[in-house]
């Protein structure tokens, strides 16, 4: 898989990430795709501790800290003021994790989608609350162990189906990627930053020590979301146009449940299950794009 | 020129003189009427702003907190749980220094549900770092509107701006609109020092140290005091501009009286109508307290010394405590020699009537020695 060269770094070393951050590979794509002319809003999460502490910061954009579940208005308001300060060319990014997008920031998030509000907003998703000590969020998947779905009470329910409720707000864009797919995700945000209105990425970051790997693996272990289908890569415009983005080799789910420790208590039988449901799921995405193919 | 407005229309009015950019706003009894006028304001392109129709109140102060922190000037109103609900991120603006202005139409906290008046919305606030006003006719809510735009704006604090609800919002009263060329000169554009700028980027609100924060506590503290020295040189101001002045404490027929009531809002006008009808009765008279954060502790201490009796009458209450401004002026007075005896009144929670008779039993009742300097007297309802 090709990498984008990174001829401007927009985020400076030294920032708190854990070794083998996903959500940190994420943002410096990100923030590569997008260039200066942009403002950065986050809600508090790994993303706002990853930043720095006061004198120094790693971001080389202006850059928000916003209260944990108003990341999507408060990026709103910052696009109505430069609007109304005749800056229209300004693009206004919220990066929120899936805390502060799939529970405590979903209103925010809906409000804005439905007004179509001129922002992006990505969301770094490592599938629990990180920042805090990994506790379960309602993107957490079933059967994952988390230090509130601790043994003998795992995540019961599946994860919340964010793009489907995205979608049916009738958005202009939604794109889905990973850090595994570096050129891929640079050309889903440089897609989005083309358009106006309310456009959304939700990338899959791998998180070394909530999803207990080693930290070498985060790569590996976000490119067999992908193959094993768990995570596939498409975009929807306008809420109805589905287009895959071109698939290399298919993995089975079995790879990428056993790379990580908090999915050691499935059994063969559940993996079995999962199996079942990501092939469906799969299917059903499929169908609805109709054999378009997404530009990745 | 003069124009019959209510409340909720002299704030909507004073808003769009001043040329508020970004307007968030969610709708709540009685605030609604003011989110109606500048929505429409702004369909009529009378004033050139966005308004954001938000789907909650918090996101009404997320989106004044954005729109401000990229140098805008922006502007909410709201009312009772719509202000509870904005409480997290009513600390966030102060501490994010953003100049907001935002306009409380005071309503009682539910449960029970109430539309009636009463302050605890805005006095829950007090500790959040937002100045405060309150307002006890239309003229003075278009006024405070003014001058806050231009105190917030030239010291990064924002401010509230509070009336009555319908006894302030839903009344007409004959209001003096300036001019917006008169206005322009008053309060010129909004110049943030410090904004969200692709050609200066800067990080602002990320972690800090705990001695950074206290550092930061320490200087809001001191910016506090200074703020009240700034309202006054704008007051001065905007009176030599349009012959209406505003202190933060005001006093009417104090000196010499055998009791003086404390009080803010709109009662101060019905005490006022209440002094009016009672030449013959035994002296009494009034302060009102228009600032209350920051609180004007010294201007009371001034104006209260050497005074024979005072009843502060609380339009709302701290449970287990007693009446707010009463527990905060009384404890200004600790200590200082000459302070008079004092005693807490309560009444009109929920919006029950309070009237120039009521006041006249009061009073009454309070010259014969009734209220001691611990219990609170509780007004008939």
């Amino acid at each position: 898989m090709e990498c984008p060269r990174l001829d401007e770094e927009l985020l400076s070393p030294g920032h708190f990430a854990c070794p083998g951050c996903g959500e940190t590979i994420a943002f410096r794509h990100v923030l590569h795709a997008l260039g200066r002319n942009t403002v950065v809003v986050t809600s508090a999460g790994c993303g706002s501790v990853v930043d720095g502490y006061y004198p120094t910061t790693a971001s080389k954009l202006p850059f928000f800290h916003c209260s944990f579940g108003t990341a999507a208005t408060t990026a709103a308001g910052v696009k109505a003021g430069l609007e109304m300060q005749g800056n229209r060319r300004t693009t206004v990014l919220a990066w929120a994790g899936d805390g502060g997008t799939f529970d405590i920031g979903l209103q925010s998030l809906s409000g804005a989608a439905e007004r179509n509000e001129d922002i992006l907003y990505v969301c770094y998703d490592n599938e629990a609350y990180m920042n805090t000590g990994v506790q379960r969020s309602s993107a957490t998947p079933k059967g994952t162990w988390t230090t509130t779905t601790p043994k003998g009470a795992l995540e019961d329910r599946p994860k919340k189906n964010l793009i489907a409720i995205l979608a049916a707000h009738e958005i202009p864009y939604i794109g889905t990627a990973t850090v595994a797919y570096p050129k891929d995700l640079e050309e889903k945000v440089r897609r989005a930053k083309k358009m106006k209105g309310f456009r959304f990425i939700h990338i899959l970051s791998p998180c070394p020590p909530g999803w207990a790997y080693p930290p070498e693996k985060t790569i590996r272990v976000a490119r067999l979301a992908v193959l094993s289908r768990i995570f596939p890569l498409f975009e929807i415009v306008n809420g109805k146009e589905t287009s895959l983005s071109p698939m290399e080799e298919k993995a089975p789910v079995t790879e990428y449940i056993r790379t990580q420790g908090r999915f050691r208590n499935f059994t063969e039988e559940d993996i079995a299950v999962l199996q079942e449901s990501v092939d469906r799921a799969w299917e059903d995405l499929a169908a609805r794009s109709n054999g378009r193919k997404g530009k990745g | 020129m003069k124009r019959l407005l209510t409340g909720n229309e002299s704030a909507a009015t004073a808003v769009k003189l001043g040329r508020a950019q970004v307007i968030a706003a969610y709708p709540i009894t009685p605030q609604t009427s003011i989110a109606e006028k500048l929505a429409e304001s702004v369909a009529k392109g009378e004033l050139r702003g966005r308004y954001m129709k938000v789907e909650s109140e918090t996101a009404a102060m997320a989106a004044c907190i954005g729109a401000s922190m990229s140098g805008a000037r922006a502007f909410t109103a709201t009312s009772s749980q719509g202000l509870a609900l904005m409480h997290e991120l009513l600390h966030w603006a102060s501490g994010a220094r953003l100049p907001i202005v935002l306009v409380n139409v005071n309503r009682s906290m539910a449960a029970p549900w109430s539309l009636g008046v009463d302050q605890n919305d805005s006095l829950s606030q007090r500790d959040t770092g937002w100045m405060q006003l309150y307002c006890e006719t239309g003229q003075e809510v278009l006024d405070s509107i003014l001058i806050a735009f231009r105190l917030a704006e030239e010291t990064y604090l924002p401010v509230m701006v509070a009336m009555d609800g319908f006894l302030l919002s839903h009344y007409f009263e004959p209001v003096d609109v300036p001019s917006q060329e008169e206005v322009d000169r008053f309060l010129p554009r909004r110049k943030a020092r410090f904004r969200l700028d692709p050609k200066h980027p800067a990080t602002f609100g990320g972690g800090v140290s705990s001695g950074v924060l206290y550092d930061l506590r320490r200087k809001l503290q001191a910016d506090m005091e200074k703020a009240k020295k700034h309202y006054k040189k704008l007051c001065a101001r905007f009176s030599r501009a349009f012959g209406r002045a505003y202190d933060p404490v005001e006093t009417f027929q104090t000196v010499g009286s055998d009791l003086t009531l404390i009080t803010s809002g709109t009662l101060a006008g019905t005490i006022k109508a209440f002094l009016k009808e009672n030449r013959e009765g035994p002296r009494v008279g009034l302060v009102k307290v228009r600032m209350f954060r920051p609180f004007p502790g010294e201007e009371i201490r001034r104006v209260v010394k050497g005074l024979k009796r005072v009843a502060i009458l609380d339009r709302n209450l701290s449970p287990g405590a007693g009446g707010i401004f009463s527990q905060e002026i009384k404890a200004s007075l600790l200590g200082v020699s000459g302070a008079p005896p004092v005693v807490s009144v309560i009444g009109g929670l929920g919006g029950v009537d309070i009237t120039p008779e009521h006041l006249g039993r009061l009073a009454k009742d309070l010259l014969s020695g009734k209220g001691g300097p611990v219990e609170t007297l509780w007004m008939e309802a």
